[in-house]
C-alpha cells in the first residue's frame, strides 16, 4: 500500500472497478468449481449484498487452538497486484471487512473480560438464527472439559451454548473439524471436533487443514451470499469445491510422476528440477484437498511447490493416518 | 455520537467499595495468543496483588513419544500458529544437536531468513493489531480533523501515505463503519477512558496505520510462501537443512528471480518499520511516558540468543546474544548462561511431583502428573492460595526471569551489540528518558520496536549471502548423512534452542531405537506467565502488574497495557510431556 488510492468511494472505501470486481467474482468462481456462467451471478449477489444494510455477523471461537487459523484469515489478500493492474482490486480482505462483521474474536476483539462476554451476548441475541460461528481449535471432553475454560466456562459447554443458534457453523482448521493435533494418539485430553461435541448441527462445514486456507472460507461464504446456502459437502462437512480432488492428480509435478522421475535425496539434481517427491514421502496421493489449484498466500506457492512433501493435513486424523511424514507411501 | 458506549456488565469482584481490596478478574484476556485470565487485587485505585492463570492444555509432548524424530517439527510447529516456525527451528536443532549433524551454509541463512520475516511481521502486527487498541482510542479518531493528522504524520516521518485526502478516506470509512452500527472487533472497547492520552489526530493516524499494517503483514509474509510453501505453518524445515532447493539454473529452486522477489519483500519490510512502525511508537510512547514507572516485572533477563551466522553451532557465532541479565544490570557483561540452572515447579500449577510439589525439577528430569484441582466450572473466582495455573513456574537458580525483546535487546546492550546500543540509544535520547525507562512496560513496547528495526536492516545481507552461494553454484541445502535412521546411535540425547518474538525457546529430546523418547519445552510465556514458585515469589506477569494505577476498575484497561507489553502466547506455554516415554498420556509435564 505505498500508493494513495487515486479515487475512492464517498463511504472511504477504494474504488473498485466493474472489471476488477468481475475478476474477484471470477476467482471465486473457479474456486467453487463453478461453471464460468456463475461469475455474473456472484458479482451481483456481492453487489445486493453490499448495497444491503447489513453485514453477517460472525462469532469466532478459539478452543484448543494455536491461532494459526486465525492468522490464515488475516492473510486474505487481493488477488492482483494494483502496481501491475493500476487497479485497487476488491481483495478477500475487502469482503471480510464489507460483508461481514467479526463481532467475537478473541484474538482482535478490543473488549477483554466481561466486555467481550458482553459482544458474545449481544450478538446472540440480536441475531439468532443469523450469525456465523467460526470455530478454530478442539474441544477437551475428559475430566468435564477442565482442559479448556474460558471466563469460568468450559469449551463444550460454551460450544453448546452458541453453535446450535448459528446459520452455519464453520470448522476452520483441522483441530476443530476432527480434534486435529490434541487428538491425536493419545489425546490426553479427550479432544473432539466441533461434530462430536456438539452433535446433530445443521449447516455444519468443515475447513480441515493445518491451517485452514482462507481462500476456502472466503469462497464457502461467497457460496453463501450468492445461493443463500452453504456449498455441497461430502459426509464430513467438506465442501466438495476444496475437498474433491486428490492433490496428486493436480500436481504440476504430475508429469513427473508418470515419467518415474523421482526425488532420491533432498537437494538433488532432480529435487532442484521439481521432479516428483512421492519417495520423499508426500502424501498428495492419500489427501483430498485444492493446494495444487488455490495455492497459498495470494497464490504466491504451495507446500509441494517449494519442494517439501505433502503431510495430507486436510486428510481425517492425518497426524495419526499420514505419519511418519517422510515414509514413502506404498503406491499411489 | 453514535450510540457505543454500551453500558458495560461489571467485572466479577469480590468487594465493590471501600478501601478493602477489590478483586477483579479478566477471563479472557483478549488480544493475545490462547487463554490467560488475570485475577487481580486494586485498593485505593491501585493494584496489589496478581495473578496470572493459564486455563488451556493440549498434551502435545505426550503426543510426540514413539513417533520419528524427523517429524517432531512438523507437531511442534503447531504450537503456536502464530510465531510459527520457532518451534520447528528449536526442535530440529535438538534432534542435530542429538544426531551430531551440522547444516550447510543455504540452510543456516534460509532459517535465519524465515526466522528473521517471523520477527518483522510479527511484532508489527503486535503492535498495531494486538497492542495499539489499549493506546489509542479509535472513537477519538473521528473527531480528528485529517489536516491536522496529515500535519502530524509529515511531521514525524516521510511515509507517502500522509495527505489530508488520504486521513479523511480512513476517517470516512470509519465514521461509516460506525454508523452502520455494526462494530465488529471495536464494540464494548474502553473507549473514552480516561487513561488513553494520544489527541484525535494521533488517533486517527494510528488507526489508518492500523489498516495499512494489516495489509502489509500479508505481502510481507510471502517471504515464508517463497521459502516454504505457505503461511501459517511454512513447510520447508528438515533434521539436516531445509526443503527448499538452490539452483540459479532452475524455475523450481531459489533462482534470481526469487531472490528478486525477496529483496523487494524485505524492502518493503524495512520501509514500513523505519517509517511508519518506528515514528508511530515513538509518537505514541511520548504521550505515555508515565508508563515507564509500569511494569517492571522481575529484573531479570534471559535469553537464549539466535540468529546464528556462522555454522559453528555455538553462541559466540549468533548475530542476538546469549546471556542474563540480573537485577537490571546492564553496566557489565552479561552472565553466561547455564542451562542446567533452569528448574520447575509445580506448586501453584495443576500437577503434582512425586517427590512433593515444593520441589524443583529440571526439564531434563521431570515427572509430574496433571492434577487439577481447580473450582468446577462454571466458577468465578479460582483459588489462588491453592494451584490455580496450567503453567509450570520456571526458575534460574531460583529466581523469576524476563525473556522476550526486553530480555534480548538488554542482553545485547550489556553486551555490547553495536547496532542495538545506537538504536536504543537512540530511541531513550529521543524520549528525553534514561536507561532505567527501560525496565518497564514503555520498555518492553521499545525494545520491540528497536528489535523489529534491527532485524528489518538483517534481512539484506542475509539474502546477499544466499545470493553469493547461489551464484557461486553453492547448492547444498541438506546434510543426509544422518538422514536414514539406520544411521543413528540406539540411543542419543540432545537440546536446542531459538529465540521466538516471545522470548527465549528451548526444546530437549532422548532418541531411543529410532523414535522420541522423551520430549520437552521450556517455553517464553511459561517464564513470562508463571505462577507462584515454593517460595510464594510472583512470576513476571504477576510481579509487572503491582503498583498499577487502575483509574476504573471496571474497564482495567492498564492491566491490558501490561500484559500486552510482554506479547503472551498461551498455547506455546502449555503442554504435556511423557516423563517415561510411555504414550500412557498419564505422566505429564508443563513447560
Amino acid at each position: 500500500m505505498n500508493a494513495e488510492p487515486k479515487e475512492a468511494l464517498s463511504d472511504g472505501r477504494p474504488q473498485i472497478s466493474r472489471r476488477s470486481f468481475l475478476k474477484l467474482a471470477g476467482m471465486m468462481a473457479v474456486t467453487l468449481a463453478l461453471p464460468k456462467v456463475y461469475t455474473g451471478v456472484i458479482a451481483k449477489a456481492l453487489e445486493t449484498a453490499s448495497a444491503s444494510a447489513g453485514r453477517l455477523p460472525v462469532v469466532w471461537l478459539e478452543f484448543q487452538d494455536c491461532t494459526g487459523d486465525s492468522e490464515s484469515f488475516i492473510r486474505a489478500t487481493q488477488r492482483t497486484d494494483p502496481v501491475q493492474t493500476g487497479l485497487t482490486d476488491p481483495g478477500l480482505i475487502d469482503l471480510l471487512l464489507d460483508y461481514l462483521s467479526v463481532d467475537y474474536h478473541e484474538t482482535l476483539m478490543a473488549p477483554a473480560g466481561a466486555q467481550s462476554e458482553l459482544s458474545l451476548n449481544n450478538v446472540m441475541q440480536k441475531y439468532p438464527g443469523q450469525y456465523i460461528a467460526v470455530v478454530e481449535g478442539s474441544i477437551p471432553t475428559a475430566q468435564n472439559g477442565v482442559f479448556c475454560t474460558i471466563r469460568g466456562r468450559t469449551a463444550l459447554s460454551i460450544a453448546q451454548q452458541v453453535l446450535p443458534g448459528a446459520r452455519a457453523v464453520i470448522a476452520m482448521g483441522s483441530c476443530s473439524s476432527d480434534g486435529g493435533l490434541a487428538a491425536a494418539a493419545p489425546n490426553p485430553t479427550g479432544a473432539v471436533g466441533v461434530k462430536d461435541a456438539v452433535p446433530g448441527l445443521n449447516n455444519f462445514v468443515a475447513l480441515p487443514g493445518c491451517p485452514a486456507n482462507v481462500v476456502n472460507l472466503v469462497a464457502t461464504i461467497v457460496h453463501l451470499l450468492t445461493f443463500n446456502a452453504l456449498p455441497p459437502r461430502d459426509a464430513s462437512g467438506r465442501p466438495y469445491f476444496a475437498y474433491g480432488a486428490e492433490i496428486h492428480d493436480h500436481c504440476e509435478r504430475r508429469p513427473f510422476f508418470n515419467a518415474g522421475q523421482f526425488v532420491q535425496a533432498w537437494g538433488d539434481a532432480g529435487h532442484r528440477q521439481g521432479w516428483c517427491l512421492f519417495k520423499m514421502g508426500c502424501k498428495g496421493p492419500k489427501t483430498d484437498h485444492n493446494c495444487p489449484q488455490v495455492k497459498w498466500n495470494d497464490g504466491t506457492s504451495w507446500c509441494v511447490a517449494s519442494g517439501h512433501g505433502c503431510i495430507g493435513c486436510a486428510s481425517p486424523k492425518f497426524w495419526d493416518t499420514m505419519s511418519p511424514f517422510y515414509k514413502a507411501l506404498p503406491s499411489a | 455520537m453514535p450510540d457505543i458506549f454500551i453500558p458495560l456488565v461489571n467485572n466479577s469482584s469480590n468487594n465493590t467499595s471501600g478501601s478493602n481490596p477489590q478483586r477483579i478478574v479478566i477471563d479472557p484476556l483478549t488480544r493475545i495468543e490462547g487463554h490467560l485470565r488475570i485475577e487481580a487485587s486494586i485498593s485505593n485505585g491501585v493494584i496489589t496483588d496478581a495473578w496470572s492463570s493459564s486455563t488451556m492444555f493440549r498434551g502435545v509432548e505426550a503426543i510426540l513419544a514413539n513417533r520419528d524424530p524427523r517429524d517432531a517439527w512438523i507437531l511442534t510447529q503447531r504450537l503456536c500458529g502464530v510465531c510459527t516456525t520457532v518451534h520447528s527451528l528449536a526442535s530440529i536443532r535438538a534432534v542435530e544437536n542429538a544426531l551430531g549433524i551440522t547444516i550447510p551454509d543455504n540452510a543456516r541463512i534460509i532459517r535465519n531468513l524465515i526466522e528473521g520475516a517471523l520477527f518483522i511481521t510479527d511484532h508489527v502486527v503486535h503492535f498495531y493489531h494486538l497492542h495499539a487498541l489499549d493506546w489509542v482510542d479509535v472513537v477519538s479518531a473521528l473527531s480528528a480533523n485529517p489536516a491536522d493528522t496529515s500535519a502530524l504524520a509529515q511531521s514525524i516521518s516521510a511515509w507517502p501515505n500522509s495527505s489530508a485526502a488520504y486521513f479523511g478516506q480512513v476517517q470516512t470509512r470509519l465514521k461509516n463503519f460506525v454508523n452502520s452500527g455494526q462494530l465488529g472487533i471495536f464494540a464494548n472497547g474502553y473507549w473514552g477512558h480516561p487513561a488513553y492520552k494520544l489527541p484525535p489526530a494521533g488517533n486517527l493516524l494510528a488507526v489508518a496505520h492500523y489498516l495499512e499494517a494489516l495489509d502489509w503483514q500479508k505481502e510481507i509474509i510471502k517471504i515464508h510462501a517463497i521459502l516454504g510453501g505457505k503461511n501459517p505453518h511454512p513447510q520447508t524445515y528438515l533434521v539436516g537443512g531445509v526443503a527448499i532447493p538452490v539452483d540459479k539454473n532452475s524455475a523450481k529452486a531459489i533462482n534470481p528471480a526469487a531472490i528478486a522477489q525477496l529483496r523487494t519483500l524485505a524492502a518493503k519490510g524495512l520501509d514500513f518499520v523505519s517509517q511508519v512502525y518506528l515514528p508511530d511508537l515513538m509518537l505514541v510512547a511520548s504521550f505515555y511516558k508515565d508508563w515507564a514507572g509500569y511494569g517492571q516485572g522481575p529484573g531479570n533477563y534471559l535469553a537464549f540468543g539466535d540468529f546464528p551466522l556462522d555454522n559453528s553451532g555455538t553462541p559466540a557465532g549468533y548475530w542476538l546474544p546469549q546471556g542474563l541479565v540480573f537485577n537490571k544490570n546492564i553496566g557489565s557483561k552479561p552472565q553466561a548462561l547455564d542451562v542446567n540452572q533452569i528448574k520447575e515447579y509445580v506448586t501453584h500449577s495443576w500437577y503434582t511431583y512425586s517427590g512433593g510439589d515444593g520441589s524443583a525439577l529440571h526439564p531434563s528430569v521431570g515427572q509430574t502428573t496433571p492434577n487439577y484441582t481447580g473450582p468446577t466450572p462454571p466458577f468465578d473466582n479460582l483459588n489462588v492460595d491453592q494451584k490455580y495455573s496450567w503453567l509450570k513456574s520456571p526458575r534460574y537458580q531460583d529466581a523469576p526471569m524476563e525473556v522476550g525483546p526486553l530480555a534480548r535487546m538488554l542482553v545485547a546492550y550489556a553486551a555490547g551489540h553495536t547496532r542495538v546500543r545506537q538504536l536504543t540509544d537512540q530511541v531513550l535520547a529521543s524520549l528525553g528518558v534514561g536507561p532505567e525507562a527501560l525496565f518497564s512496560t514503555l520498555g518492553r513496547v521499545a525494545a520491540r520496536g528497536i528489535e523489529t528495526q534491527a532485524t528489518a536492516e538483517q534481512m539484506s545481507p542475509w539474502i546477499d549471502a544466499l545470493e553469493a552461494n547461489m551464484n557461486a553454484g553453492v547448492n547444498d541445502i541438506h546434510n543426509g548423512s544422518k538422514w536414514d535412521p539406520s544411521t543413528w546411535p540406539k540411543t542419543a540425547t540432545g537440546w536446542g534452542s531459538t529465540e521466538a518474538p516471545r522470548g527465549g525457546l528451548g526444546h530437549w529430546l532422548r532418541i531411543n531405537n529410532g523414535v522420541i523418547q522423551r520430549y520437552q519445552m521450556v517455553v517464553p510465556t511459561t517464564w513470562n506467565g508463571s505462577p507462584r514458585d515454593v517460595n510464594g515469589v510472583r512470576g513476571p506477569f504477576e510481579q509487572a502488574l503491582i503498583g498499577t494505577p487502575i483509574a476504573d476498575p471496571q474497564k482495567p484497561l492498564e492491566i491490558l497495557r501490561t500484559i500486552h507489553s510482554f506479547d503472551p502466547c498461551m498455547a506455546c506455554s502449555v503442554h504435556l510431556i511423557d516423563a517415561n516415554g510411555k504414550s500412557t498420556g498419564i505422566q505429564v509435564r508443563v513447560e
